[in-house]
């Protein structure tokens, strides 16, 4: 028992000093490996960004042999593979998130909640393996020819197929971002007051034109911000999409042929990697990967913390 | 300008399209599951658990070296990660509108959305390459390095659920802060913060790129922290892209396994949770 004697209270003076400072050592431990992660990546990288500068995210050569290193090919397979995914998953997990929150029989809204965050769980280098033994050569027997004979006078649909290439990454990657998106976007959905729901409806509007009137425009900010959280997934993505892509140095038009990524080229040439340029230039990669899904997640951040506060919601 | 017919008939159609996409999204999802279990199970026994691998061609053999690698690397990356992840998590909370809380929660969303590889690189610069030889220990490092923003992230957002009357109750009645802090408000909502330290356990057993080249993987059974180590995810990585039919079974059984683990962790997680509802509502 706490009695107040002077002596007790010096106790527990020395006692929250203690407590204070051990927390306070935890609490510095995250700011300070950030620190010390960004320092380690740049003198990594050091090396590459002296001898290619910036031109190095602009040029396409990548020669382990003779020391030329340029990442442009990364950067592009990184981007398309994410923007493809995005493509084909947003529209399913925002109208899965919609459908949960606003339409679905109650009964069945906690456990498809639950199951899609189990799904959210499931490793990385599982999809991959998946990608690899069921997905591919279904797609490759089936989708892909299809694409190539309905829409091969585009140019992403043309050339051979081999399975493994750009749009294999895209596919696998849109199935693993969609449960982020929709538990997200579900999450923000929650968040709109049920009042904005009821005075649409109580105006004669159909569930529909309440959604599109009066719950959407509340959650714009925030939906779009779980969009973005996806995309940050997508750009980090690794095991997965090294096991599909194909891995190759190369921009092609084709969304058939392989293409490589940021994340999937270090994932794979860093062990191998003997020269110190290679590795430099694998951090400088890696370096460049960091600064943007930084700018990125910080941006999803900013927008759903505008709906938790609820100054997104400027009536609609 | 639109009948109220058309509109209530469009606005079925668009639920209706919405359902459509429930049916389109949860099916690649569910045959996922479905392929594992299908493919996995079979390979499947006792030995599988048991037996170490054997040389490339011959059936059999097992991936007791990399449960006892998986076991030894996330337990290390817990005994680094979650003491550091809880504190910063209590710090947040209790001293909520300091500078060092506001900077540690941004930084914490900030090194979330890190790519597991990256934080790889970085582990590979900071300790294998000094050391120049690959290690269990850098591989743990960088998983709990994964681990502590979850994990700070998780148990702030559990403290800050504690009413502050219980806090103030604690303090009117003499207790010290720290004893307030260890013995009212953490362990009410300790449930919480096992839900949180499990979801994140979950999550880094499946990491594999992060352990690439600095666990990098063993054909052998080690329990040696500062040399290489196999883990689980690595077993299904370099299996599922070797040429050998008998690699991809056990790349099969081995992810059923590495599934299992992960799930059995997060269902956990959720159970500590309900617990504390049905206890303490």
């Amino acid at each position: 028992m706490a009695s107040s004697t002077p002596a007790s209270l010096a106790g527990a003076r020395i006692g929250d000093r203690v407590f204070k400072g051990l927390l306070t050592v935890a609490a510095l431990a995250v700011p300070v490996l950030l620190t010390f992660l960004v320092w380690e990546l740049w003198s990594g990288a050091r090396l590459a960004i002296g001898r290619f500068g910036l031109g190095f995210l602009t040029s396409s050569e990548w020669d382990p042999v003779s020391g030329q290193f340029g990442a442009l090919p990364l950067i592009f397979g990184t981007l398309m593979s994410s923007a493809l995914a995005l493509l084909i998953a947003v529209p399913l997990s925002l109208g899965v998130a919609i459908f949960l929150t606003e339409f679905a029989p109650t009964s069945i809204r906690g456990p498809m909640a639950f199951l899609i965050e189990l799904l959210a769980a499931i490793p990385s280098v599982v999809y991959g393996l998946w990608g690899i033994f069921v997905m591919i050569p279904f797609l490759r027997a089936t989708v892909f020819p299809f694409l190539k004979d309905t829409l091969g006078f585009l140019p992403f649909f043309q050339g051979p197929i081999y399975g493994p290439g750009m749009l294999s990454a895209a596919i696998i990657l849109s199935i693993m971002v969609m449960p982020y998106i929709m538990s997200v976007s579900r999450e923000v959905l929650l968040a709109v007051p049920n009042t904005q729901r009821e005075a649409a409806m109580a105006l004669g509007a159909t569930r529909w034109e309440a959604l599109t009137g009066a719950v959407l425009p509340y959650a714009r900010s925030g939906v779009i911000g779980a969009v973005i959280l996806g995309l940050g997934r997508a750009l980090g993505e690794t095991m997965a999409v090294t096991m599909v892509i194909g891995n190759r140095h190369e921009i092609a038009a084709s969304l058939f042929a392989p293409g490589y990524t940021m994340a999937s080229a270090i994932a794979n040439e860093f062990s191998e990697a003997v020269e110190n340029i290679h590795l430099s230039a694998l951090s400088y990669v890696a370096l460049s990967l960091f600064v943007v899904t930084v700018l990125i997640n910080a941006a999803a951040r900013l927008l759903i913390w505008r709906v938790a506060r609820g100054s997104g919601g400027r009536s609609a | 300008m639109n009948g109220p017919r058309l509109r209530r008939l469009r606005s079925h159609l668009m639920v209706g399209l919405m359902a459509l996409a429930v049916v389109l999204a949860v099916i690649p999802l569910l045959l996922i599951l479905g392929t594992l279990v299908a493919k996995g199970a079979s390979s499947l026994n006792l030995a599988f658990f048991t037996k170490m691998p054997v040389p490339a061609g011959e059936t059999g053999g097992g991936v007791l070296h990399a449960i006892v690698g998986t076991l030894l690397i996330v337990g290390t990356a817990c005994l680094i990660g979650l003491p550091l992840g809880i504190g910063g998590g209590i710090y947040c909370a209790e001293y909520p509108g300091s500078r060092l809380a506001v900077g540690t929660r941004f930084v914490a969303d900030v090194l979330n959305g890190t790519p597991s590889i990256v934080v790889g690189v970085f582990a590979w610069t900071w300790i294998v390459s000094p050391q120049k030889h690959f290690s269990a220990l850098a591989g743990s490092v960088a998983l709990a390095i994964l681990m502590i923003p979850m994990v700070t992230r998780t148990t702030e957002e559990m403290i800050k659920l504690v009413p502050n009357s219980l806090r103030e109750a604690a303090l009117a009645l003499g207790y010290s802060r720290w004893r307030t802090s260890l013995t009212v408000v953490v362990r009410t909502t300790l449930p919480g913060i096992v839900t949180g330290s499990l979801l994140a356990v979950a999550r880094i057993a499946g990491e594999t790129a992060p352990l690439l080249f600095t666990a990098l993987g063993s054909q052998y059974l080690s329990f040696k922290l500062d040399q290489p180590m196999a883990a689980l995810p690595l077993v299904v990585f370099n299996y599922a892209i070797g040429p050998y039919e008998e690699w991809h079974q056990l790349a099969w059984a081995t992810a059923l396994v590495l599934i299992l683990v992960v799930l059995v962790l997060s269902a956990a997680a959720r159970l500590a949770t309900r617990r504390k509802f049905s206890l303490h509502g």
